[in-house]
This record gives structure tokens, C-alpha cells and sequence, in this order.
């Protein structure tokens, strides 16, 4: 068996793994389909059979140098260089390479006589023919079973299948057969009988008139290999499945922190905005601005030099750029630098998984930093609610191991509980901004606060939304006992209380001349009892010095009398 | 080629083998080496010629393996295949060429 190093060994178990090349394929095959050994793949007409089959050669020839051999029980080597043309493969180029071999094998069941014994040794030789003139490390037959219309001796077909098979594994090339799925069973010949190592179910299924192509890997010999179905799309670039991305929550988180575009929000959340590769949800009613802070974030993105890619499933881009041009955004530029990419689709268009798997592609040739999906909510129509959380935890997963910021906005409807989402995804979410109406005085206004915001200390208030010509503003609202007050009402409460600051100023300075005047008339007062006090004590002094003046004086006249009297004197010697 | 009419009579059917006769089968038949069932096949076309279109067929024995080519540009995918290229239309005879009756049918010896 050929041990090129296309031809990967798995670590652990010793199986060789061919890889198809197919995007996703790989991922969920852990690595390919079994090296040297055929897989089965069947599905339902119009799966997408012939397609995968046709991939894996031209990935083969292109990609891993292994050139291969397409041997078609259906359409002719024109047939299919055509219709594969338009996914840009050029089979007949890859065919004068000699990297590709296409046989034709038609059955013509009218020409067919059978006579007697017979095998099939001519297929045998004209595979073997093909496989060794370009050294093939790759076969598909496409459709095997077609030899079942054409020849009607079911038992030595068997018998001839059965060695088929195992002469391919002997031979050692990979091989792919194609066979249709029948009523009940995997193929309407039970080819799975033959081919056992590796079978792959395609299948295209309708669901309220939206088809998704599903991929599922029914069995794998020797290999571990993802279990679920996987949506795959069918696009102007071939084969995408859809890889498991929801296996672990191990994705490497980053502390940078961007900013929202709205410099009022970043210092609501810290001073520095949302966290790069985090997720981040806007919830709110119609009309509350949304795409606005969409919008705003884009902008800020493609500021930084940074892509920034935009689902819009409710406008048209050239809606979007018009209606942000009113509020000053102006994204156009941003178009033309190739910086913003505005993807528009009508959600009904595709089924969910179609979506998810459109969208991984175009984040994988966009690049972006960061995604914006306007509005998530949207989706629902289209799926049930386990399926679009489903879809959204896979979206997030992967845009999160990617690094990539994620910003969704969601639809709430009125009535229903504001701080609720639609599926239960604000568990899935980092950052979540509610944008809510403020319905006072016959106005409505918008408010914003930020319900959640993981691993950052952010601010509990609610600010009033304003979408100016310069873009969006957050102001404080005004909280008094009648509550929030926001628009007209604010400004209204604010002239108000301007007014009776003023009444009250004026107040204050009456009061204080009053006290002014008062104190005056005190100091009056004290004056005149002064004056009063002054004149008292001259009374006093007055009386005083009159009292002194008649006791001396009759003290005078007694000694006159005294005398006049010769009275005795008084022994004043004695 | 005269579409010989529906009819059991002996002389009538003679007389259409008669007139069918004048063309020149031209027949190849594809093996795949010397194996019982191919020296089977051989055995039994050459018998079948000799009998019924004698001095005016041409048989040529092509071994694949020998010529794989051959195989992918005469949609071989049975092997023993013998091939009525003419007259038309184009047949192709597959097996060991045992069953006289479908041989009959296929190389339009037998009225139909």
C-alpha cells in the first residue's frame, strides 16, 4: 500500500487515511476515508454524489498528487466535464495531465444478449488498464449498480461485485462507489454488503420547503469519526461540510478589549469596551437602535484597520449604509477599502444548517475580526428553537476559536419579558446590551444599560439612548421620584429644576438680608442701652456726689450748732 | 435488412433465411485469455457461423489482455462478449455462448 505522505497515519490506530480534500470532510472523518479501501457513499438522487465522488479525484489530482480514475456507469466523460465546469474544476485539462482518467462504461440493455456463463472480466481490465497507465492512487465508480439494469443474472453479478471490491483492496487504491439509496436499505442492490469499511449517507431533505443537504458517516471500520449528521452545501466552489466545532469549550480567550465605537458605552463597560473574540448581544424592541450600535461597531472595527463582515437578514446593504448615513456612520468607504463586507440574504432562502455552513465559508475567505449577524432572530423562521441554538452555539464556537468578535442583535417582541432572548442564547453570550423603550409623558425614548457583561466591571445604569446626526449618544437619565425620565421629559424635569434652583438662590438671599437687617436693628438697640447705660451712671455718680455733699454739709451744721451750743466737746482727746 | 415475416410455416421460414442470408456478419469476439469458459465460447461461435452463415461472416478473436485499450473502446464489460457489428443494429452476445436460443436472437438468425 502506498505510504506517500498524503496518505496520513493515524497516531493511535493503524489505519491509512486518504484525504478527500473536501472541506470539512477530513474533520469529521478524523483525517480522511480509509486509505487503499473503498467507501461506500449512497443518497438519494440529486444528493450531491456524483459531485463528491468527481472532488475527491480532482482534490486527489490537484492537491496530493494522486492521480485518479473516474469510471461512470451514467454520464458520458462530456457530461460530466461539463457539469462540473461551473465549480471550476477542468476535468478535461486534468485529463491531459494525466492526472484523471474518465471511462464511460454504457450499458445499453437493448444490445445485450446473454448466452451462457460469463464474469465481468472487461470492467476489470479496463480499470486495471486506466489504474496503471497513470499510476491511479484513486477510483470512483459512479453508479456501480447501473450494471443491475443492464444485465439480468443477478447471481453472477453478485459474485462479480464481490470480487471487484476485494480486487480494488488488493490493488490498493482509495475508492469511492457512488450507489442510489432504495426503499428501505442504504442502496437498492445492498452494495453495503461488499463495502464495509467506510459508508457515508448523503441525503437532501425538505423541511417546511427549505431543503438542507445532510452529511452522515454510517460506519467507519478502525476509526473514530463524528457520529451526527453534518449539513453540507453544494456552492460555485463545491463540497462544504460543516465540521464539528461544539466538541469543547477550549478556545484560547483574549484580555484585549475594543471598542464599541460609542466612547459612552466603552466607559460603561470599564472605560475600554467589549473583550476581542467575545460575543456580544443587543436585544430590544423594534425600533430601539440596533443595527444603529451594529453599525456603530463595524465602523469602529474598520477604523482599527480591522475586516469586519455583516450578515443583515432584515435590509439591503445599500438600506444599511443609507439609514447609518443619517445618524453620520458612513460605511460605504469602508466597502471600498474591502474592510466591510455586507452580506445580505433573505433567511428563508436557505435551511439553517445551509446558513451556518454559507457563513463559515464566508468568514473563512473574509477573515474577519469581527462578525456581525443583524438580526439572530430572524433565523427562527426557518427552524425549529433547539435547532437555531444549535446552529448558534456551533456559530459562536466557532467564531469564538477564531477570535473573532461576534456581535448579534435580537428582536424581542413586545410584550414578551424584555431580559429574555428568543432561545434561551443569552447563556451563549459575553456581553449583553438591552436597549429598551422609555414610554413617558406620550414620548417614546430609548434606554440602554447593560444587562451582563462577563469577566468586567461595567456600570448598572441606565443611559438614555440618543441617535444624533453625529452618531449615537448615551446620556444620564434623569431619576427622580417619579422615576426615569428621558427626552422631552428630562429636558422638561431639567428646566424645572433649574427654575427652582433660582427660586431657591433668591430665597436663600432674601433670608440673608433679612438677617442682615435684623442684626442692624440689634446693633441699634445695643447702641441706644449703651447710651442709656452711659446716662444712668452719670445719674448714679450725680446722686452720689449730692449725697456727699449734703452730708457734709450737715455734718458742718451740727458742729455749728455744737458749737453755737458749747456743748460739750465731745472728748475727742479722751 | 427485410423484416422477415411472423409465420411457422417451414418453407416460408427457409425462403426468409434464404433472403436474409445474402448479408455479411461481420463479428468479433472479445476473451480474456485461454480459460475454459473463453475456449467454451470460441468453440461455440465458430460452430454457430459455420452452420448458418457460412462463406459470409467474418470472425476475429481479440484476447484483451492482450489489448486492455480495446476493452475501454468496445465497452467491453463481460467477458466472453461477442460483438455483431454488422449488420445492424449493434449486439452484443455475453457468456460462454452455450444457449442456442439467444444467440439465435442476438446475431437475428432466428425470425423474431
Amino acid at each position: 500500500m502506498s505510504k506517500e505522505n498524503n496518505i496520513i497515519r493515524s497516531s493511535d490506530i493503524f489505519l491509512l487515511k486518504c484525504q478527500t480534500g473536501i472541506r470539512g470532510m477530513d474533520d469529521i472523518t478524523d483525517g480522511g476515508i480509509p486509505g487503499g479501501r473503498p467507501t461506500l457513499v449512497c443518497g438519494s438522487a440529486g444528493c450531491g454524489k456524483t459531485l463528491l465522488a468527481i472532488e475527491f479525484l480532482v482534490h486527489g489530482a490537484i492537491k496530493y498528487d494522486e492521480p485518479g480514475v473516474f469510471m461512470s456507469f451514467e454520464e458520458s466523460s462530456e457530461e460530466l466535464a461539463q457539469n462540473v465546469a461551473s465549480l471550476g474544476f477542468d476535468l478535461n485539462e486534468l485529463v491531459s495531465a494525466h492526472k484523471l482518467i474518465l471511462d464511460h462504461v454504457s450499458i445499453e440493455p437493448g444490445e445485450i444478449e446473454e448466452t451462457g456463463e460469463y464474469d465481468l472480466e472487461g470492467l476489470f481490465i479496463r480499470l486495471n488498464h486506466s489504474i496503471d497507465s497513470i499510476g491511479a492512487k484513486r477510483v470512483v465508480l459512479d453508479t456501480i449498480e447501473s450494471l443491475f439494469g443492464g444485465l439480468a443474472n443477478e447471481s453472477i453479478l453478485r459474485a462479480e461485485l464481490r470480487r471487484l471490491f476485494r480486487w480494488l483492496k488488493a490493488k490498493g487504491v482509495t475508492a469511492i462507489i457512488t450507489g442510489e439509496r432504495g426503499e428501505g436499505t442504504l442502496t437498492r442492490h445492498g452494495l453495503e454488503e461488499y463495502v464495509s469499511d467506510c459508508v457515508i449517507l448523503l441525503d437532501n431533505r425538505v423541511e417546511g420547503q427549505i431543503t438542507t443537504r445532510r452529511l452522515r458517516i454510517i460506519k467507519y471500520r478502525g476509526s473514530k469519526h463524528g457520529t451526527n449528521e453534518y449539513p453540507f452545501l453544494i456552492d460555485e466552489m463545491g463540497i462544504s461540510v460543516l465540521p464539528i466545532t461544539s466538541l469543547g469549550l477550549r478556545h484560547v480567550v483574549s484580555s484585549e478589549r475594543i471598542s464599541s465605537g460609542i466612547s459612552r458605552l466603552d466607559t460603561m463597560m470599564g472605560g475600554e469596551g467589549y473583550y476581542r473574540g467575545s460575543s456580544i448581544l443587543v436585544s430590544g424592541t423594534a425600533g430601539t437602535g440596533k443595527t444603529s450600535i451594529a453599525a456603530s461597531f463595524a465602523d469602529a472595527a474598520c477604523n482599527r484597520g480591522e475586516r469586519c463582515l455583516y450578515f443583515a437578514f432584515e435590509e439591503s446593504p445599500s438600506q444599511i449604509i443609507r439609514n447609518m448615513l443619517s445618524i453620520g456612520i458612513d460605511l460605504e468607504p469602508w466597502i471600498k477599502q474591502e474592510l466591510l463586507d455586507i452580506y445580505a440574504v433573505r433567511p428563508t432562502i436557505y435551511g439553517l444548517e445551509t446558513h451556518l455552513v454559507k457563513m463559515y465559508k464566508l468568514v473563512r475567505e473574509f477573515k474577519p475580526k469581527v462578525v456581525i449577524i443583524d438580526p439572530v432572530t430572524n433565523l427562527i423562521a426557518i427552524g425549529s428553537d433547539t435547532e437555531v441554538k444549535s446552529m448558534l452555539s456551533r456559530l459562536i464556537d466557532f467564531l469564538k476559536s477564531n477570535q473573532i468578535t461576534a456581535f448579534f442583535t435580537n428582536l424581542s417582541h413586545t410584550g414578551a419579558a424584555l431580559e429574555q432572548t428568543e432561545f434561551g442564547i443569552s447563556s451563549l453570550m459575553d456581553t449583553w446590551l438591552l436597549l429598551r423603550d422609555i414610554e413617558i409623558g406620550s414620548e417614546r425614548n430609548r434606554g440602554l444599560y447593560i444587562l451582563k457583561s462577563r469577566g468586567m466591571a461595567h456600570s448598572n445604569q441606565i443611559r438614555e439612548f440618543l441617535l444624533t446626526d453625529d452618531g449615537i449618544d448615551l446620556v444620564d437619565v434623569y431619576l427622580g421620584p417619579a422615576g426615569v425620565l428621558t427626552g422631552t421629559a428630562r429636558i422638561a424635569q431639567e428646566i424645572q429644576e433649574k427654575a427652582a434652583q433660582n427660586l431657591h438662590k433668591r430665597e436663600i438671599e432674601q433670608k440673608k438680608r433679612e438677617i442682615y437687617r435684623r442684626r442692624a436693628a440689634i446693633k441699634a438697640r445695643i447702641a441706644a442701652l449703651n447710651s442709656e447705660f452711659e446716662e444712668s451712671q452719670e445719674d448714679f455718680d450725680k446722686l452720689t456726689q449730692q449725697e456727699e455733699a449734703q452730708e457734709r454739709t450737715l455734718a458742718e451744721e451740727q458742729a455749728k450748732i455744737a458749737h453755737l451750743r458749747a456743748a460739750d466737746k465731745p472728748n475727742e482727746n479722751q | 435488412m427485410n423484416e422477415p415475416e411472423i409465420t411457422d410455416d417451414k418453407e416460408e421460414f427457409d425462403r426468409s433465411l434464404q433472403q436474409g442470408g445474402t448479408q455479411t456478419y461481420v463479428l468479433r469476439l472479445y476473451i480474456t485469455g485461454i480459460t475454459p469458459r473463453s475456449t467454451i465460447a470460441i468453440q461455440n461461435v465458430k460452430k454457430i457461423c459455420e452452420e448458418n452463415l457460412k462463406g459470409r461472416y467474418e470472425l476475429e478473436v481479440i484476447d484483451i489482455y492482450q489489448q486492455p485499450m480495446l476493452a475501454k473502446d468496445e465497452q467491453i464489460i463481460a467477458a466472453p462478449t461477442l460483438i455483431k457489428r454488422l449488420p445492424l443494429p449493434l449486439k452484443r452476445l455475453i457468456g460462454d455462448m452455450t444457449d442456442k436460443e439467444r444467440i439465435f436472437v442476438g446475431l437475428d438468425l432466428w425470425p423474431k
